[in-house]
């Protein structure tokens, strides 16, 4: 189809501080005993895409997801696995690898998307409209607080909220205003001309980008190459495009049209504005069409180009583990609501070993080579591998990577617990987040902290 | 081989009119006259009988096909079965074939009517090969057809004597693996399909996720049915009635004047299995037009958009062209036409013969495959089956000495020749000719809106003739409005109005000019619904009504009225005035309250020659009467071009 899949698998997350580390970048962060990572490459491999190129952040970060896809999809995809410098935003990796982009249009995904939206349909729209952008947008999950209720968890999915301010045109196709979170705070500016075209503008706020695009290339690599400060895809390029889709430089819509009339004689030049013409009419017009006609109605000099959307219906599922709040919300759903997102090699290996009267509720995923002691408590939480669960131990809501053991008589609510962390006895957690390899000693009890080994 | 045997016995056996069932000696021949057999367990047991004996499992979903048309067009002594229906198939609207028609068949067909039978023996083989073995079960259904109700009868009798027991153990033996139903249990497989897929809404939807894999499913089904198809059967009738009795009315309405388009529901349901897109369940849809494929609407796109990267062997270019069909992007057949012709050009280019083919045949079923899904977005117009036509008989003239290369620069150089020849050069001419006819003061009324009679008012307004003109609309497409628009920017004086007022602007009226989709043989003209009304009343008011139309739009079929061939538009369309929503009183009606409404939302009519004084072409003006000298004498010409 004439697409290349970039895969910004991103590196070290300061969102996500506690949990991701050296040993563990983010991709490789395991999401229901399965790296967030594998969750993309599913849903791509499903599309049929097996081409992709996979970018990491950081030397280290790109050896250790290499390794891993290698080992995971070793003859199901080709990965191409490209380290660029932390660092350097998603603009600048995709600077970094542009000379790789070859095909005529681009998808570019984040690595941290947990989502069921075929990518195909965003591929389509996008070549429907042969834009120059289209973004996936979503309804903003409902980070529905815990059951243990951590105020600070709506604190959160308020800020969630007016995160993206996103304008459409009332047939919900273009994208004629995004604005992201720092900007919100000052005014609004929207463009005057694009507001004269459309005549009318849908400002919405329950709609988030999912960090999912297509791009036409020759577009992208030119942003890229003549706006060299542009950091990031969300914050920088995409607005950029959306600004200037009305008056957008020759640059950008240098199309092939311009090429193939340069070379071709006058008379099939006429021809084939004929046939333009023709086929234009057919076409309803968008409102860039209506605005690039001159008033006299020949077709004019100003350059557009269209930015579309893709609007995910509200039924999919659709999240960004750009927060430990989200990465706690896509671990609940993913083993409730939203449980067909497992890949299938991600299903429970030999059951772990349990003690008299150890219950484990629904929605809740046991690694294989766990043991539990006696009258054990877990609910709605997820278990790594090979965990050593002492007796008398409560797990709810809580995620416990692999290799951690926990000692007898401890509670654990609401918390991330890394891999290779040692919980002695009586330790009472609440909404805590522990880094990889820390032990926290018997008895003590930590209430919504976070806990890391110090940096040596 | 064994097949092309088969295809030489299948057209000479349709004539005869009896057979005996169960014999294994008449298998290929007696069998093919099972259309005209009256009872649905005699047909049966033939069916299943004859199966074992042809290597290739009957594709359920031909079957019918062949059944369907051998009824309708029992013409002894026709040497080709492809030559039945009156036309080449290549046009959806009048092929039987319709969406279940895989392409081969269809390239089949047209290679046979086109008689270039040498080059072709792999189509022949193949497409015989389904005759055969479908023609039994075509008997078989157009008798459940006939009689509804006697379905159950097969349904029940069939598990139970020993001889189904042979029959399944025959075709066992000579096709282990698959095809053991007999085929009264694949006919109750099917009616419990269709009970269950009536009977929820949500289920539709599920089916048309699998249709990814539709072959899957009659296979796995058979085994649960075998063991009580009675049973199973009084299950979904039950089911049926219980929750929606309207299906089993229709069902039972809906007797089958056999040469209509689509009117066998099971080819229906066998089409939803084999197509890319699942189709919307067809619900209040007016009855004289329930034959007629149900649109696709915008539900489809979201699933067709989802399956992007899925159907990697259509190509991008064709699939952008499809998307715009179905979501109604692109419209209007001249322009229809060059997008497909400029998307078939793309993906020549990016072609490349695999291994162990040649370029001719594989590039023509591949060409098929594009049809058959631009078919699924939208039925095609006749003018694309005139270039699509076209383009076949191209690539099968291709000389075989050609390099692949060079085979596909002369395929796209041709195609570009058709593009300016026969689209932009006959507009061209047409201008002319037409604006000849526009004197100065002059009032000129067109209806919709017209690629060529937008070029023949704004030509004529720069060469400085004086003229007004009317702009007649109708919803729901309102067209004209983009039409005014264009012709009021480029300083035409215009009146603009919708079509029930139209008697009253036919006064002062002195030409009316009409685009049209097609025109048929016998001068009647296929163009969007409205047109005929135009005509008629300019007619009534004694104007001259003036046809402009490029030749590769003419057709040799003789059509009377616009009913056996339509298409179907979006009834919400018709339902929903857009930014009204004052007017919208059908909005909440009830489940139940919707039961009693039926919406129509047809796209052409067609006009009688009578109300036509003449037609404007690349060929010079015209009368209706002489559309069939164009057709006859040009016909041959444009396809060697």
């Amino acid at each position: 189809m004439d697409f290349q899949v970039v895969v910004l698998a991103g590196g070290n997350s300061k969102n996500l501080t506690p949990l991701v580390s050296k040993e563990l970048p983010k991709p490789l962060l395991p999401v229901a005993n399965c790296p967030v990572l594998n969750y993309v490459l599913h849903q791509l491999e499903q599309s049929n895409l097996k081409d992709l190129i996979v970018v990491v952040e950081g030397e280290d970060a790109a050896l250790l997801v290499g390794a891993w896809i290698s080992g995971t999809f070793i003859d199901r995809l080709h990965v191409e696995i490209a380290a660029v410098p932390e660092d350097i935003g998603t603009a600048g990796a995709l600077r970094a690898i542009s000379h790789h982009l070859t095909a005529k249009d681009i998808l570019v995904v984040s690595g941290d998307l947990v989502s069921d939206v075929p990518p195909g349909a965003l591929a389509a729209t996008h070549r429907r409209h042969d834009a120059a952008v289209t973004t996936m947008l979503c309804s903003i999950p409902v980070s529905g607080p815990l059951e243990s209720g951590s105020s600070g968890g709506k604190d959160k999915a308020k800020k969630l909220g007016r995160y993206n301010i996103i304008g459409l045109d009332p047939s919900k196709q273009f994208l004629l205003h995004i604005a992201t979170g720092a900007e919100i705070e000052k005014d609004a500016r929207i463009s005057k001309r694009i507001l004269h075209a459309v005549g009318q503008m849908e400002m919405r706020s329950d709609l988030m980008d999912a960090h999912m695009y297509a791009f036409k290339r020759s577009v992208l690599q030119e942003v890229l190459d003549v706006k060299d400060t542009f950091q990031s895809l969300k914050e920088d390029v995409l607005p950029y495009l959306v600004r200037s889709q009305l008056k957008s430089e020759a640059l950008l819509n240098r199309t092939p049209q311009g090429e193939e009339n340069s070379n071709e004689k006058v008379s099939s030049q006429n021809n084939q504005a004929f046939i333009s013409r023709i086929l234009a009419n057919a076409s309803t017009p968008s409102f860039h069409g209506i605005y690039s006609e001159n008033p006299d109605g020949s077709s004019s000099t100003r350059k557009t180009h269209k930015c579309c959307v893709y609007i995910a219906s509200s039924s999919s599922y659709c999240v960004r583990l750009n927060s430990i709040q989200a990465f706690m919300d896509i671990n609940r759903d993913v083993t409730g609501d939203a449980d067909h997102l497992l890949s299938p090699n991600n299903i429970i290996g030999p059951s772990p070993k349990l003690g008299t009267k150890t219950t484990v509720g629904p929605n809740c995923r046991l690694g294989e080579g766990s043991e539990m002691g006696d009258k054990c408590q877990v609910k709605r939480s997820i278990i790594g591998r090979h965990c050593r669960i002492g007796s008398h131990v409560k797990v709810v809501n809580s995620v416990v990577m692999n290799h951690v053991t926990i000692g007898d008589g401890c509670i654990i609510q609401g918390s991330v617990i890394c891999s290779n962390v040692q919980l002695q006895e009586r330790v009472e957690l609440k909404d805590c987040q522990v880094g990889a390899g820390f032990v926290v000693t018997a008895g003590s009890e930590y209430k919504a902290e976070s806990l890391a080994k110090k940096e040596k | 081989m064994d097949a092309r045997r088969m295809s030489r016995a299948v057209p000479r056996v349709r004539q005869v009119g009896f057979f005996t069932p169960n014999t294994p000696v008449q298998q290929p021949r007696p069998q093919s006259a099972a259309p005209s057999s009256e009872s649905p367990p005699l047909s049966d047991s033939p069916a299943s009988n004859s199966l074992s004996p042809v290597m290739i499992p009957p594709p359920r979903h031909l079957s019918d096909n062949l059944g369907g048309r051998t009824a309708a067009v029992p013409v002894p002594g026709r040497e080709n079965s492809g030559e039945l229906p009156t036309v080449g198939s290549y046009n959806p609207s009048e092929s039987v074939l319709w969406l279940d028609s895989p392409p081969r068949s269809r390239i089949g067909d047209e290679e046979l009517s086109e008689g270039a039978e040498s080059s072709l023996g792999w189509y022949r083989r193949s497409s015989s090969a389904k005759f055969a073995s479908s023609l039994p079960s075509g008997g078989f259904n157009l008798s459940t057809v006939k009689h509804p109700e006697s379905v159950a009868a097969v349904e029940a009798k069939n598990p139970l004597p020993g001889k189904s027991e042979a029959q399944k153990e025959q075709a066992s033996s000579s096709k282990p693996l698959k095809a053991k139903t007999t085929k009264a249990e694949r006919r109750a497989l099917q009616e419990s399909q269709r009970a269950a897929k009536a009977a929820s809404k949500a289920e539709a939807n599920k089916s048309g996720t699998a249709g990814g894999a539709p072959s899957s499913k009659p296979m796995k089904q058979p085994p649960l049915k075998k063991d009580g198809p009675p049973v199973a059967s009084s299950i979904a009738a039950s089911e049926r009635i219980g929750v929606d009795r309207s299906v089993e009315k229709e069902r039972k309405k809906d007797l089958p004047p056999p040469r209509k388009q689509f009117d066998d529901e099971s080819r229906g349901g066998r089409a939803k299995r084999r197509s890319v897109l699942n189709q919307p369940e067809a619900r209040n849809r007016v009855e004289l037009f329930r034959h007629l494929p149900p649109h696709k609407n915008g539900t489809q796109l979201p699933y067709l958009q989802s399956k992007f990267f899925e159907l990697h062997e259509k190509h991008p270019a064709v699939y952008k062209v499809g998307l715009q069909y179905l979501a109604g992007d692109l419209s209007g057949g001249n322009a229809r036409c060059i997008a497909m012709l400029q998307a078939f050009q793309e993906a020549i280019r990016d072609y490349s013969t695999p291994p162990e083919k040649t370029l001719t045949r594989d590039l023509t079923s591949k060409i098929g495959g594009f049809v058959s899904f631009l078919i699924e977005c939208r039925p095609l117009s006749m003018s694309m089956g005139n270039a699509i036509r076209f383009l076949k008989s191209r690539i099968a003239r291709l000389p075989l000495t050609l390099s692949e290369s060079e085979a596909k620069t002369t395929l796209c150089s041709d195609i570009d020749r058709f593009i300016n020849e026969k689209i932009v050069l006959a507009d061209k001419v047409i201008l002319r000719h037409a604006a000849a006819k526009i004197r100065d003061g002059d009032v000129l009324l067109t209806y919709g809106s017209s690629c060529v009679v937008e070029m023949i008012l704004l030509y004529a307004h720069e060469l400085g003739k004086q003229f007004r003109v009317v702009v007649v609309d109708s919803h729901p497409m309102l067209e004209g409005q983009k039409l005014l628009r264009r012709l009021v920017v480029k300083g035409l004086s215009c009146i603009y109005t919708q079509l029930n007022a139209i008697s009253y602007v036919m006064h002062e009226v002195t030409r009316v000019f009409l685009g049209a989709s097609s025109i048929f043989s016998n001068g009647t003209v296929y163009s969007m619904v409205g047109t005929a009304s135009v005509a008629m009343v300019a007619h009534a008011f004694r104007v001259p009504v003036l046809v402009c139309c490029e030749a590769y739009k003419f057709h040799e079929r003789v059509q009377l009225d616009s009913i056996c061939f339509n298409e179907l538009g979006d009834p919400d369309a018709i339902s929903k005035v857009p930014g009204r929503v004052d007017v919208n009183f059908l909005d909440n009606l009830t489940d139940k309250q919707k039961e009693n409404l039926e919406l129509l939302n047809l796209k052409y009519d067609a006009t009688p020659s009578d109300y036509i004084s003449v037609i404007v072409t690349d060929y010079g003006m015209i009368p209706p009467t002489s559309v069939p000298v164009i057709v006859r004498e040009y016909r041959k010409e444009y396809l060697l071009i």
